[in-house]
């Protein structure tokens, strides 16, 4: 009795099954599913080959300075950075002079000791990186109607961030002339358009966003006198990115490998005590 | 329970003397996971995976504790205190990753826990009731699992949150009161947060208490082994200690090593990207899609696409949904063949490959856009998957010859081949010696 019950429910679970599948089958094979030029033309991030990727990766920290110049440079008329602390700098090789004079060289909110009015003051290394907006209807207004996303997080929020950066910030590309493997945009796809305000990135999913190439040769000249090409300051910005989204990531690394050497050998130990315990026991 | 050969517990130690007199605690783990533990010689690897589900909820629970005095469960604050936990408290990334892989590992135990159930239908007489609290736990398992997952307030939190609660709005009539009651409110806001806050606290705990019962159950008529011939005498056994706790300890030492790889250099691999960015009711994903441990039942929900007579589409897939996992109850009573050990049925043998093919297959569309191809072929493992509980599993043993049994452990062990006889009805194999 309990098995033809199960039949039964069985079967039915099947011709409901098949009668949906039959339907599927019979929509793909009628309808062409539709090409798009996402579909085409969105390219996977290219290797920016920083330190920190891999299993042994690192920061190196001078990049990493040069990323926070061209950060404070160009992206913080953007971007916030909310998750860091103006303090997180000591981090990366500053002096505590130096943290407090670059603290200082930002104004974050805070209120006036007079009139006790909301202002900007100097900041100090305790705050956090101030948003250059109010809030996020001004920064809607003044980007085209895009929030301009905070940064703090988004080499991890990104299918291989560090690498992704890099490729959007280099991306950047006239659709009108655009070729990828041989193949041009505009023979492909003549419909395709970048509507004004927007602007062609292969390496953005759906190929057109509201962020205009932030960064171009010579933008900034770095302290520690290394020519800043588009290339290496997009490099730089993705490597300080990856800091943000994950300062930890260098203490991981080097914590883990003595932790999994240690359990290698356990495990060895483990498995000889295992051995010997069982000698005599076929099993 | 134990076998009439049973070591028992001895205590010299006078403070053991008195322990044992007023508080038998040392009794009764000498007898559960100790010496007095008569365990099958031939175990395989297979049968270190419930000890190493033991390990993994101890593992959450006390990671998930720790996480639990630095998080905040609120709406407006739960993102950033999760960032908090990873910048600012110390070794907090390590024990954030260490409980988000956790619970990615402790799935990966169970399913392989399950499934070595399914293979040497451990589910049979008389270990019923050991089973039926088992996918008690993997419920359990996944409500605890889905409410961690919203914690963070991620994208892929509530976004996941809305999609699996907006299920419980496709029962009719009741369906929508539910799915608001359930959430306090219309879409997951900070009164869902808080309860799952509180149920994501609480279920381990009742795991703990059901894990418990479940090793309970176990102990009553002992292990089974991969040949599924009962014990017959004490050459057929070792005790536990030290066999099976150094066996253990070797299995642990190797799921740790495999464990610590993905928690110290590759921790988001078996995240979402989407969930670093902050909950926004405002901006859906462009895939929304749940932790991969739930893949094959997400990918047996989205199969069912066209309404069938008046049962309207999404209907139909929640109930398919629950009905997957909840056959499992009936295995133990759906499956009529005597020989309980996979390695003995060939034709059984055939189907549970092949079970495990779908259950790939499901696992790869459920986490793949609702597209076509991943459409069809869902449709056709899910097919399959129903079709092999309900139908394959309680047919087979009608038409299939098992293969000769050992006449006992000690027998198939020592490759000693002349006791050798065809399989017997369960009555007779599960002749374990009286228990004392
Ligand atoms: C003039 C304002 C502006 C500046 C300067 C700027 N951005 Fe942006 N950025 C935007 C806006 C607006 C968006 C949102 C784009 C969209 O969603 O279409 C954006 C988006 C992004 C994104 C996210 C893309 C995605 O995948 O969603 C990244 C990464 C980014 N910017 C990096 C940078 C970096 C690095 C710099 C500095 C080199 C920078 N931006 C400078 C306005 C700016
Ligand atoms: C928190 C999760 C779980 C824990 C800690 C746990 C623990 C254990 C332990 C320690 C054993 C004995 C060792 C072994 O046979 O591997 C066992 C046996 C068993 N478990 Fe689990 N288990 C869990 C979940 C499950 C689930 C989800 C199922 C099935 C749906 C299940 C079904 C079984 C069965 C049938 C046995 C007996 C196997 C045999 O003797 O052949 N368990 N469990």
């Amino acid at each position: 009795m309990a098995r033809l019950i199960s039949i039964i429910v069985g079967l039915g679970f099947v011709v409901v099954l098949l009668y949906t599948f039959a339907v599927g089958a019979y929509t793909a094979a009628t309808e062409k599913a539709e090409v798009t030029a996402e579909h085409e033309f969105h390219l996977t991030p290219r290797d920016a080959h920083l330190q920190s990727a891999g299993w042994t990766g690192t920061f190196d920290y001078q990049q990493v300075q040069r990323g926070y110049q061209v950060y404070k440079e160009v992206c913080s008329a953007c971007h916030s950075l909310r998750h860091v602390a103006i303090r997180n700098l000591g981090e990366l090789g500053y002096s505590e002079a130096e943290v407090k004079a670059e603290a200082s060289s930002w104004m974050v909110p805070g209120i006036d000791p007079n009139t006790g009015e909301s202002t900007l003051i100097e900041g100090s290394p305790t705050d956090y990186f101030p948003s250059p907006y109010p809030n996020a209807v001004a920064a809607a207004a003044a980007n085209n109607n895009a929030v301009p996303p905070d940064l703090s997080l988004i080499t991890k929020a990104r299918h291989d961030g560090g690498n992704y950066v890099y490729s959007l910030l280099t991306g950047y590309a006239d659709p009108e002339t655009y070729t990828h493997d041989g193949k041009s945009l505009k023979e492909e796809f003549p419909d395709f358009t970048t509507p004004t305000g927007l602007n062609f990135n292969p390496y953005f999913p759906n190929l057109n966003l509201a962020m205009a190439a932030p960064l171009s040769d010579g933008q900034v000249t770095y302290a520690d006198g290394t020519e800043a090409s588009l290339d290496q300051m997009a490099k730089d910005v993705a490597a300080f990115l990856v800091w943000t989204a994950e300062p930890t990531l260098q203490k991981r690394h080097a914590t883990g490998f003595p932790v999994v050497l240690f359990l290698i050998f356990a495990s060895v130990l483990a498995f000889l005590a295992y051995r010997n315990v069982w000698r005599n026991v076929k099993h | 329970m134990s076998f009439p050969w049973a070591k028992q517990y001895e205590p010299k130690l006078p403070l053991m003397k008195f322990l044992d007199e007023k508080l038998p605690l040392p009794r009764f783990v000498y007898n559960a996971v100790g010496a007095g533990y008569p365990v099958p010689r031939n175990l395989n690897y297979f049968w270190n995976f419930g000890v190493l589900a033991g390990f993994c909820l101890v593992i959450q629970i006390v990671t998930g504790v720790i996480l639990a005095m630095h998080y905040a469960p609120n709406a407006l604050v739960a993102f950033d205190s999760t960032e908090h936990i990873m910048r600012d408290v110390n070794w907090g990334w390590m024990l954030r990753y260490g409980h988000a892989n956790g619970a990615s590992f402790f799935f990966v135990v169970v399913y392989v826990h399950i499934f070595r159930g399914l293979f040497f239908s451990s589910y049979k007489a008389p270990r019923e009731m050991i089973w039926l609290l088992g996918v008690v736990i993997f419920l359990l398992m996944m409500a605890t699992a889905f409410m961690g997952y919203v914690l963070p307030w991620g994208q892929m939190s509530f976004w996941g949150a809305k999609v699996i609660t907006g299920l419980f709005g496709a029962i009719p009539l009741v369906g929508e009161p539910l799915q608001i009651w359930l959430l306090g409110g219309y879409a997951p806001d900070n009164a869902a947060l808080n309860r799952f806050f509180s149920l994501h606290f609480l279920l381990p705990f009742v795991i703990l208490g059901v894990v418990i019962l479940h090793i309970w159950a176990l102990h009553i008529p002992g292990s089974s082994n991969p040949t599924g011939v009962e014990v017959k005498s004490e050459s057929d056994t070792v005790p536990f200690h030290p066999y099976y706790t150094a066996k253990d300890g070797f299995g642990l030492g190797v799921f740790l090593v495999i464990y610590t790889l993905f928690v110290f250099f590759m921790p988001n691999s078996l995240g979402h990207p989407d969930n670093y960015i902050p909950a926004n009711p405002l901006s859906t994903p462009a895939h929304i899609v749940p932790e991969w441990y739930f893949w094959p039942f997400y990918a047996i929900l989205r199969a069912f696409t066209q309404d069938f007579l008046f049962i309207p589409a999404k209907l139909m897939g929640v109930i398919a949904m629950f009905a997957s996992i909840l056959v499992w109850f009936f295995l133990p009573w759906l499956d009529r063949s005597p020989v309980r050990s996979g390695l003995y049925r060939p034709v059984f043998r055939k189907f549970f490959y092949a079970l495990l093919v779908a259950m790939a297959v499901l696992f790869w569309c459920g986490g793949a856009p609702a597209e076509e191809p991943y459409v069809m072929l869902s449709q056709i493992a899910a097919m399959y998957y129903f079709a092999h509980f309900l139908i394959i599993l309680p047919l087979v043993s009608s038409f299939e010859t098992p293969k000769p049994l050992p006449g006992s452990i000690t027998e198939a062990v020592l490759g000693d081949k002349t006791g050798g006889h065809d399989a017997v009805p369960l009555a007779t194999t599960n002749d374990a010696p009286a228990s004392a």
